[in-house]
């Protein structure tokens, strides 16, 4: 071709970058030998390998060595070999380590960007300008936090030994979220890359060896779910944090519970991505091309289902078709692709029956007339319309560069549509109207909005889900915090429920009282209207409580998903613990007597328990304004506002012991942020929470913001573990409850929180109102980029 | 809310110029003139909601995600040499400064380079010389028969700040010396104050002055605030019979820029979708290195597709751009980098 004929076609033409560094870097290694463990490369004990393969070829690429259970074990027993020292070495010998890593990556930046790209598939721009930067971005600003760990988190320490599993879509910057947060705690890992994209994570390991990372510190082991569920089951373990699919994050939900292994789960999703009528169309096309067609639509955040207002979908989706038609896929070393092939063979064939699928099932699938390579696995951009909200391309992750487009007609139905999804990690809202969008935003049930845009990210501002996208933040303070623990708690005592002896004699009222449940501001029968003789510290008939059952939760959910406590100003909820606290205090006789005559304590304990209970929602009416969000200043002109959010529906199982306090130590800062409650108060010493509703009555709280059922806790709570609707549970009881209730919640993955079969020292720093203030919120961060 | 809605059906709509028969060949026919529509303020009202982080974000990524390399790149940068308006627009200029431009559009590359590259018989220069008033005569002569246009700034440019009477005297002054292209400059308070149908009404009557000569209106961005302002403006131009709206007379503080550049493309697209006009584009100011003419070309690429890489719809207005693209073609030949010395000035 001539350049004259160039000058007449005006065709980009191939930009390749070069790959020659990357495969002379692939050359240069013995792959059979690259399980990274306490600082050696080696083969795994059985000699296993499994086959990498490039995905814009479909050719063989590498031989990696696979690691077992027993290469798993040997990975843990060095990193809890190495956790002393690097645990007590100081936050400055920590963050000179981050930063050196941070620096050598940034050297050998393009090396980086080129594997990652003939690893995964990535177009080479998005691994060089995106994935990359970030990685890097990660570890400088981690190396701060591990400086400033001390004062920014007293009392706080590394959680220990991390097992850390990370998905095939972002390789290495999944890595670097992983690994920079754990190291500037103080923690040692055992990292395992998806075993469709180990290179970058081998690059890594070579670099931290040069940056004077300890042995042990970090090991990567390769390797699939096998190796996985081994790091998973592995008791020198102290907390997994995975980002991969809902469905192996409940398998791992499942496998840890009870082990008293901390969880982080960064899962899958369906972001809404919502163009309002007053939006900058153009743009929100160029949104959607960033949000959906970014990495081939493989990330758990992509703006997968568009919502758009009815007065201007046509407008809009012609210009997205038209916006398709320009989109160039290709291999992913060319500096003009914008689109490139999907990770494996097996990914295209889910994505392209998910396509079918949707459209057997009515939906218009359009897809642009652009070249297709005649190898890899490649799929076109694809828009869908016509799709009922029922549609599996409007309801399942697709994880492919499927876009599924419908229309609303106000901005009550934009946030219907947008929150009927069981996931919730991101949305987009485009809007031109500061006031609607940020209207709009905390009403999404998303841990990451972004206003006017798309896809942004930094380490300072936390990422994470709601409901079934999973739980823990990763990035900012929220991020650091999955990380550490409370130094050197004391090892309690197991949780002991106490014996409840057969009730004798006549009830000594003056007149008879029936103690009922309370359900959305009203007293109520039980379901089954079946009541338990409850018995006093002698023995002696106290009364007859209702025993609540399955039913009774169902009523309570319900009752408290409908309260208006949410919607209170946190002023409101600050007035209102405080007037609580106030009517608790008038009756601060009544109830030292009732504890006291039911739990046997004496007088002087009895009363001391009430007081503190009084103390305790006097610190919750404090905290209620106090606990706020904060504001993020990324690395580009926008403001990041971190909002601090209530989980929503939070289940409560409260100890026989203090039944009073341990009560209200929940039940307080779950309301001063904003939850509604179902409360399972002792089923020892159910006839203190009865008396307590009379309290919450006279205390202006709305109806539904607490519900009490009393009724045998190891039951009920097994049933709000199940129930679909609990955003969140607290629960202190035996081992096997607890360990019941995390089985069960992974269900839809609520947020647990149980005192793993131990008693709860209610005056310890992580039990005070502060700590479960902590537990009782969902940070949200709100990306609002600006500019006139 | 979308032009579609406000505007006439293309074609059939109402016009407020009267058009001369289309004489294009077959292949590429040109860009046809734009009648205008009657004003719209309701479409000028919503098309305000233009995001500034965003078009910055997608200009900042564009140069990114597309690279034109060796011998596309020859081709590219042989392009923005065919669609330059080749500007000299000091106080100082002369008749014998605008003959010794004129002679450089004639014989724009050296004749080694020509050779090098295989450019035969074809023809490759700039698509008008643009200068003052008192130019026009001069130039109009030097370039007489080469098929080069010539472009006479106008209307009290830079500033636009003289008497009506005055500025459309000037027009018809320049056409009647020679120029069959006119580029005016617009009152930038008019769009400062919100007076839209002033606006429209006064490059209506440029448009009318012009007579048979192609109008370009310069929007004088920098000075006009914000992207919303910038796209209002442009569309009210466009409204008002603009064939091509330009982003800066280069005396503003602030030249052209991609954001601006975007947001005016984005106005040409959306009165392209409403009513089937192609408005041509200029950027100028500051537009004077190979890279920025190739980023512009792919932004062009971009957002308004193949057919707006034409003369006929888009001008870079330059002055120092053509030694740079003729070092730069140098250098693709011979593999060597080359001096600015060593290329005949302009």
């Amino acid at each position: 071709m001539t350049i004259l004929e160039r000058y007449a076609a005006m065709d980009y033409g191939p930009a390749p970058e070069s790959r020659a560094e990357a495969d002379a870097w692939l050359a240069g290694r013995d792959l059979a030998r690259t399980l990274f463990v306490d600082g050696a490369w080696r083969a795994g004990r059985a000699g296993r390998r499994f086959a990498v393969e490039e995905p814009a070829s479909g050719r063989p690429l590498a031989e990696i060595a696979e690691a077992d259970a027993d290469d798993v074990a040997d990975a843990v027993a060095a990193a809890r070999k190495a956790l002393p020292r690097w645990r007590a070495a100081s936050g400055y010998r920590r963050a000179r380590i981050l930063y050196a890593i941070g620096r050598a990556m940034q050297r050998h930046a393009r090396l980086f960007a080129v594997l990652e790209s003939i690893d995964n598939g990535k177009p080479i721009r998005e691994s060089r300008d995106i994935d990359v930067p970030l990685a890097v971005r990660h570890f400088i600003h981690h190396a701060g936090w591990a400086q400033e760990m001390a004062r920014a988190f007293p009392g706080h320490g590394p959680v220990g030994v991390v097992g850390q599993i990370i998905p095939w879509n972002f390789p290495l910057l999944m890595l670097a979220w992983k690994i920079a947060p754990a190291l500037a705690a103080g923690c040692t890992v055992v990292l395992k890359p998806a075993e469709y994209t180990p290179l970058t994570a081998i690059l890594f390991a070579e670099i931290c060896a040069r940056a004077g990372v300890p042995k042990g510190v970090v090991n990567i082991v390769q390797g699939g779910a096998e190796t996985g569920s081994a790091m998973v089951a592995h008791p020198g373990v102290d907390k997994i944090a995975f980002t991969g699919s809902s469905e192996v994050g409940r398998m791992i939900r499942r496998a840890t519970a009870g082990s008293g292994k901390a969880l982080s789960l960064e899962l899958g999703g369906k972001s809404p991505f919502v163009v309002f009528d007053d939006a900058d169309l153009d743009s929100a096309v160029e949104g959607l091309v960033d949000g959906i067609w970014f990495n081939q639509g493989q990330v758990c955040c992509a703006g997968s289902r568009l919502l758009v207002q009815e007065n201007v979908a046509e407008t809009l989706l012609a210009r997205v078709r038209a916006r398709m038609g320009r989109l160039r896929l290709g291999d992913p070393l060319d500096k003009n692709t914008d689109i490139g092939p999907l990770v494996a063979a097996v990914q295209l064939a889910r994505v392209r029956d998910l396509v079918a699928e949707g459209a057997r099932q009515g939906a218009e699938c359009w897809q642009p007339a652009v070249d297709l390579p005649a190898a890899g696995h490649y799929h076109l951009p694809t828009l869908v319309t016509g799709v009922a909200p029922a549609n599996v391309l409007m309801q399942e992750e697709v994880f492919g560069p499927v876009l599924a487009a419908t229309t609303f007609r106000t901005t009550e139905e934009a946030v219907a549509l947008a929150n009927n999804t069981r996931y919730g990690l991101a949305a987009s809202v485009w809007s031109e109207t500061v006031g609607r969008a940020l209207h709009v935003a905390p009403q999404l049930k998303a841990g990451v909005v972004w206003i006017n845009g798309t896809n942004l990210f930094d380490a300072a501002c936390g990422f994470g889900g709601y409901r079934e996208s999973g739980f823990g933040r990763e990035g900012g303070r929220e991020g650091l915090r999955e990380y550490l623990a409370p130094a050197g708690p004391a090892r309690r005592r197991a949780y002991a429920p106490i014996a409840m002896p057969e009730a004798t004699g006549e009830p000594d009222a003056a007149i008879d009282r029936t103690p009922k449940l309370f359900v959305g501001g009203r007293q109520v029968r039980p379901d089954a209207t079946y009541v338990r003789a409850v018995a006093d510290a002698r023995g002696r008939l106290a009364g007859e409580a209702g025993i609540g059952n399955r039913k009774d939760i169902r009523n309570a959910v319900a009752a408290a998903r409908k309260s208006a406590w949410p919607s209170a100003t946190a002023y409101n909820r600050s007035q209102v613990l405080y007037y609580f606290a106030e009517n608790l205090a008038v009756r601060a006789d009544e109830f030292a007597a009732r504890i006291a005559r039911l739990t046997g304590a004496g007088a002087r304990a009895a009363r001391a328990e009430v007081d503190a209970a009084v103390e305790r929602l006097f610190a919750c009416g404090s905290l209620a304004d106090k606990v706020e969000g904060r504001v993020h200043q990324p690395p580009m002109r926008a403001v990041t506002l971190a909002l601090n959010e209530p989980v929503g529906v939070v289940g409560l199982v409260a100890p026989d012991a203090a039944p009073l306090l341990g009560l209200v130590a929940m039940l307080g800062p779950a309301l001063a942020m904003g939850n509604a409650v179902v409360a399972v108060p002792s089923w020892r010493y159910p006839l203190v929470a009865t008396d307590l509703y009379q309290v919450i009555e006279t205390s202006d709280l709305p109806a539904g913001a607490v519900n009490i059922v009393t009724g045998p806790a190891d039951a009920l709570a097994r049933v709000l573990a199940r129930h679909d609707d609990v955003d969140g549970l607290w629960c202190v009881a035996d081992a096997k409850t607890c360990r019941a209730v995390e089985l069960e919640s992974a269900g839809n993955l609520k947020r647990v929180w149980t005192g793993n079969g131990r008693a709860v020292d209610w005056h310890a720093e992580d039990a005070d109102a502060a700590a479960f203030a902590a537990r009782a919120i969902e940070v949200k961060n709100v990306w609002v980029p600006y500019g006139d | 809310m979308t032009g579609k809605q406000h505007s006439p059906a293309a074609g059939g709509g109402a016009s407020v110029h009267p058009l001369p028969k289309a004489s294009g060949t077959a292949a590429e026919p040109p860009a046809a003139r734009n009648p205008g529509l009657p004003f719209d303020a309701g479409w000028l009202e919503a098309a305000r909601h233009v995001n500034r982080s965003a078009l910055e974000r997608r200009v900042d990524t564009l140069g990114k995600r597309r690279s034109v390399k060796n011998e596309h790149q020859a081709a590219w940068l042989l392009r923005a040499l065919a669609v330059m308006d080749l500007t000299t627009l000091s106080s100082d200029d002369t008749p014998g400064r605008v003959r010794r431009l004129c002679a450089k559009a004639r014989n724009p590359l050296r004749a080694d380079i020509v050779e090098g590259l295989g450019l035969g018989d074809a023809v490759i220069r700039p698509a008008a010389v643009c200068v003052y008033h008192p130019f026009v005569a001069t130039a109009a002569a030097e370039l007489a028969g080469t098929g080069i246009h010539v472009a006479a700034v106008s209307t009290a440019f830079p500033h636009g700040l003289a008497p009506l009477a005055t500025r459309l005297a000037e027009i018809r002054a320049s056409v009647a010396d020679g120029a069959d292209e006119i580029d005016v400059v617009i009152p930038r308070g008019l769009v400062l104050e919100g007076r839209w149908q002033a606006l429209y009404d006064e490059i209506a009557a440029f448009r009318e002055a012009c007579g048979a000569a192609h109008l370009k209106v310069i929007l004088g961005t920098g000075d006009l605030a914000t992207l919303s302002n910038v796209t209002r403006a442009a569309l009210a131009a466009m409204m008002a019979g603009a064939d091509f709206v330009k982003t800066s007379t280069g005396k503003e503080s602030v030249n052209a820029t991609l954001p601006v550049g975007l947001a005016m493309l984005r106005a040409i697209r959306a009165y392209h979708e409403a009513t089937g006009q192609r408005i041509g584009f200029k950027p100028a100011g500051g537009i004077s290195t190979a890279r920025a003419a190739l980023d512009w070309l792919i932004l062009m690429r971009e957002e308004l597709g193949r057919r707006w890489l034409e003369p006929d719809l888009l001008r870079f207005g330059a002055s120092s751009l053509l030694t740079d693209i003729e070092r730069q073609l140098e250098h693709h030949l011979t593999g060597r980098y080359s001096a600015a010395h060593r290329h005949a000035m302009a």
